[in-house]
């Protein structure tokens, strides 16, 4: 069921909240030992909602858009009460006080959260692999990573744990794993969502965005989370319109542009192809194709790879042991208390950012790496502005692959971090997009990626609905074995 | 051959931390009050949990540009904040969110400073915004504690021009003086160095008089009062004065003020320029600030202490030393303004009451004017009472002083003391009768030329009224009556 269907079937007393999370907690365990989508469940929470919920529902409320819908959290959203450790040891205990803004608005709306996905360690990975607990599994094939780093959020949807979660995208951490999991997954613009309470990486990349197998939730969820608030100051003062009016199939005129450089050597065949093929059921239902070109693309990975990690080294300088968390006990001092808590609590690939990330932004290095990237990055978001007159939409794969194994590029970062090669551009320009399934490569979904200008998240609404009136690649499921 | 010995001058510098006055914390809107159970004015926002954000408190802006304008400097209308990333168990985010470098609210004013009659310019920098840190308290058994209350609370800092311009421990005392005049006229910051609302460090360095390079400077910190701006200074240039003449070479350091011992002590070695990795803000927006709202600002300062200073010399006529006295409290000021109003044709009189006895009597007390229970209208009471000629000025000041002490308006503390004049004329001639018929000889001394007396008669008619007669009635009376016959 989608999370459309679940509101309308509580909210006509079809089915109770209670009911509905009950089964969504069977399906759980039913599928999680196979998944392990979740770093932390919220069974009896979740029943004492839904009984609230309904208690509501009884006295003729109405909870809201969202009302007994069960929702997976990816573990960087502060849910009052809920262990949030970002996949790292060194937050193991940390209970946040207060709500996450876009967690505070699924509340208001009636949603159950259901449990905390499990992550690459303060989502730093493509892979959910760099989990400090455990990795997650593919549902489709569960000898292969569900993506990263929102992977949890991503298998527990595709595996019909809970129809919609959220997730969070630094470079490609909803879209990557929504194209690997065979589902949808939207980035908004920055800006768009409110930033408060997700645990910060790169603060000038991180997006909050929802997770879900149609459009339409896709449209309910960003409609729910979407807005100005006064405690993110990056986040946009415009109000939300209505996406429910962007749910209809129509693309006729729609300039879509192919970036020619989205369908280069680095992307396999087999995936180009079903991408291509995938454009042309738009082009079918009446859009334009027009070729265009992002020189500047190629430039995105790298001034990623600077601007990331600067600000992550900064941002995941608090976790020293003093106020909350993991602390080192066997230290002397302040200065090895630091050391060991931090030494113990990070994994590598958390401590290879920040040590490229403070090389970043030391003195005699800051103007050649950080300061050099951000101008790069104000090239990358002309190239895209430039694009953007030739079309309304850009499309291409959103990964140059299908998912790959468990512990594949474990031993090759750079081949590791090439999975986000298609999907970084869009955080370094700011602008929305979207990953919805379009086809499979060896029994394996693709991913078909939807770039549109600023604030135009009505329109990749419009072309991902579109596609799928045309196409039944959203309603496939994958087979689990128990 | 005798050496001639060289005269070494002072070079001082100096950064000023000014805790603002507003409501709410810096990025949050937890309260900035002083004070509190440990602990007790935090929130996600100024604890740096994960996940939480900052927001620019628009009052704390408003307060650096107000400081800013009084300082002559130019303000910046895009300015940006930037991460200090450094460790310390006080600083919850880990970085410290700074404007930074040029990125400063004000730039390039200045304070003029007066010692000596000199007048001299003092160039300003910078005037920026920032957060403040929380508090570690060391307890026994190698404890420690943090209080995060002061964290995020507004913090000002304003820093004086390279090359420094000020040369002497008296110059720095008189630039914190008006500094901190400043500041509370604008109620930006109350300016209470022992709390630590206001506190400040000083770079130094010596030369000999004449050369205008520069020496190798140590950082003094800790000097958390207006008598230790001074000593720490005296002490710091007589320090680096006798290491240069015998010798040796200042080190580059950071040193603190240690007030038991009296001396200043190394704190730590500065030999490099401290790393840390200062870049924007990602989570803030550059702050742009809107002309109008600066004109708006400027036009509704208030009037500040060197304004002041003029209009005292200019229309109240007050001596240039009175009215920097005066000026160089505002809550002097405020009181003199006061009685001012209230009695206007009184400044002078007003003016020396403040600068004397009441200046005395807080001096002792080790209190602040406002802290006195004696009100402006009080003080103009009395000194009414004494130019009708109710009470003597000397009574005045023994009333003046029960005031101070208690509180009571002065026509109370007259009754309650019997100190009125006796001003009655009737009274008087009949005092005047009675020692005249009791004192028959000296009445005859008087009469045979020795017209000295009559200081005894009036002491003996002083002493009948208990020293409360008119003393001027009393001989005219006397005199009246001894011409009389």
């Amino acid at each position: 069921m989608t999370a459309r269907q679940v509101a309308a079937m509580t909210r006509s007393k079809e089915v109770s909240c209670e009911e509905i999370a009950t089964a969504a907690l069977d399906r759980i365990q039913a599928v999680e030992p196979q998944i392990r989508a979740f770093i932390t469940l919220m069974a009896d929470q979740a029943i004492g909602r839904a009984r609230d919920l309904d208690r509501r529902l009884a006295s003729g409320e109405n909870p809201g858009p969202l009302c007994g819908v069960p929702i997976a959290l990816k573990d960087n959203l502060s849910l009052q009460g809920a262990e949030t450790t970002c996949g790292s040891r060194i937050l193991k205990g940390y209970v946040p006080p207060y709500n996450a803004t876009a967690v505070d608005r699924l509340l208001a709306a009636g949603a159950i959260p259901i449990g905390k996905t499990n992550m690459d360690e303060f989502a730093m990975g493509s892979s959910t692999e760099n989990s400090a607990f455990f990795p997650t599994r593919n549902p489709w094939n569960t000898a292969c990573v569900p993506g990263g780093s929102s992977g949890g959020s991503a298998a527990a949807v595709a595996s019909g744990q809970v129809p919609v979660a959220l997730g969070s995208d630094t470079g490609g951490s909803i879209r990557q794993p929504a194209a690997f999991c065979g589902i949808a997954g939207l980035k908004p613009t920055y800006g768009r969502v409110s930033r408060y309470g997700l645990v910060a990486f790169a603060s000038s990349l991180d997006q909050i965005g929802p997770i879900a197998r149609e459009m339409g939730d896709i449209a309910l969820l960003l409609g729910v989370i979407a807005g100005a608030d006064p405690r993110d100051s990056t986040c946009a003062a415009r109000p939300a319109p209505d996406y429910d009016a962007a749910l209809r199939a129509d693309v006729k005129g729609l300039r879509i542009g192919l970036p020619r450089e989205m369908f280069g050597q680095a992307v396999q065949p087999a995936i180009s192809t079903v991408t291509r093929r995938a454009i042309q059921v738009l082009e079918d239902a009446g859009a334009k194709i027009v070729e265009v070109s992002l020189p500047t693309l190629d430039y995105a990975l790298p001034v990623y790879y600077i601007l990331a990690p600067a600000e992550a080294s900064s941002n995941l300088a608090r976790y020293d042991g003093v106020e909350y968390g993991v602390r080192a006990d066997r230290s002397q001092d302040t200065i090895g208390m630091y050391m060991t808590t931090r030494d113990q609590g990070f994994g590598n690939e958390v401590k290879q950012r920040i040590l490229m990330g403070t090389y970043a932004l030391s003195a005699g290095y800051y103007d050649a790496y950080y300061l050099k990237a951000q101008q790069v990055r104000t090239l990358v978001r002309r190239d895209f502005t430039r694009a953007f007159e030739e079309c309304d939409i850009l499309a291409g794969p959103t990964t140059p692959t299908p998912a790959f194994r468990i512990g594949q590029k474990v031993g090759d970062p750079m081949e590791m971090k090439l999975a986000d090669i298609l999907t970084i551009p869009a955080n370094i320009a700011g602008i929305p997009a979207l990953s919805i399934p379009c086809g499979q490569v060896d029994g394996l979904p693709v991913g078909l990626d939807l770039m549109a200008r600023p604030f135009d998240e009505e329109t990749l609404i419009r072309c991902g609905f579109t596609f799928e009136s045309a196409t039944h690649h959203h309603l496939q499921r994958p087979e689990i074995s128990a | 051959m005798t050496a001639r010995e060289t005269e070494y001058e002072l070079v001082l510098g100096m950064e000023v931390h000014a805790e603002l006055l507003t409501e709410s914390k810096m990025f949050c809107s937890c309260s900035a009050a002083f004070g509190g159970a440990p602990n007790s004015h935090c929130c996600p926002v100024c604890l740096g949990l994960p996940g939480s954000l900052p927001t620019i408190n628009r009052r704390a802006v408003e307060f650096v540009v107000r400081t800013a304008l009084a300082l002559n400097c130019e303000i910046s209308l895009h300015s940006i904040f930037y991460r200090k990333n450094y460790y310390y168990p006080d600083l919850p985010k880990g970085y410290q969110i700074s404007q930074y470098g040029p990125a400063a609210i004000g730039t390039g004013g200045y304070l003029d400073i007066e010692v000596g009659g000199a007048v001299k310019r003092v160039h300003i920098r910078r005037v920026h915004l920032e957060e403040d840190t929380g508090k570690l308290f060391h307890v026994p058994g190698g404890k420690s504690h943090v209080d995060y209350n002061r964290a995020g609370v507004p913090l000002m800092e304003i820093v004086t021009e390279t090359p420094p311009d000020m040369n002497s421990a008296d110059e720095a005392r008189d630039y914190l003086t008006r500094l901190r005049a400043i500041l509370v006229t604008l109620c930006v910051c109350d300016g209470k160095m022992e709390e630590g609302s206001m506190r400040c460090e000083a770079n130094m360095s010596i030369r000999p008089i004449g050369s205008a390079g520069l020496g190798v400077k140590t950082e003094l910190k800790n000097i958390n009062s207006f008598r230790t701006v001074y000593r720490g200074i005296e002490y710091e240039f007589q320090r680096q004065r006798e290491i240069v003449e015998s010798g040796g070479r200042v080190v580059q350091e950071t040193r603190r003020w240690d007030e038991a011992r009296g001396a200043t002590a190394p704190m730590r070695a500065k030999e490099v320029e401290e790393e840390y990795r200062y870049f924007p803000e990602p989570d803030l927006r550059p702050l742009d600030l809107d002309p109008e709202w600066i004109d708006e600002i400027r036009r509704t300062l208030p009037e500040l202490p060197a304004q002041r200073k003029r209009r005292y010399i200019e229309q109240l006529h007050l001596p240039s030393y009175d009215a920097g006295v005066l000026t160089s409290s505002p809550a002097m000021s405020r009181f003199f303004d006061t009685a001012v109003d209230l009695y206007p044709e009184g400044s002078k009189v007003v003016s020396n009451w403040l600068m004397g006895d009441f200046s005395r009597l807080l001096n002792e007390d080790g209190i602040e004017i406002n802290e006195s229970p004696v009100t402006p209208s009080m003080l103009v009471e009395m000194i009414k009472l004494i130019q009708s000629g109710i009470i003597s000025s000397r009574s005045g000041k023994e009333v003046f002083e029960e005031m101070h002490r208690t509180g009571q308006p002065p026509d109370a503390i007259v009754k309650a003391k019997g100190v009125t004049q006796i001003g009655d004329e009737s009274a008087i001639e009949a005092l005047a009768d009675q020692i005249l018929s009791a004192n028959p000889d000296v009445v005859e001394k008087f009469r045979s030329g020795k017209e000295g007396v009559i200081g005894f008669l009036v002491g003996q008619l002083m002493k009948a009224s208990q020293g409360r007669a008119n003393p001027e009635m009393a001989q005219r009376a006397l005199r009246s009556r001894l011409s009389k016959d």
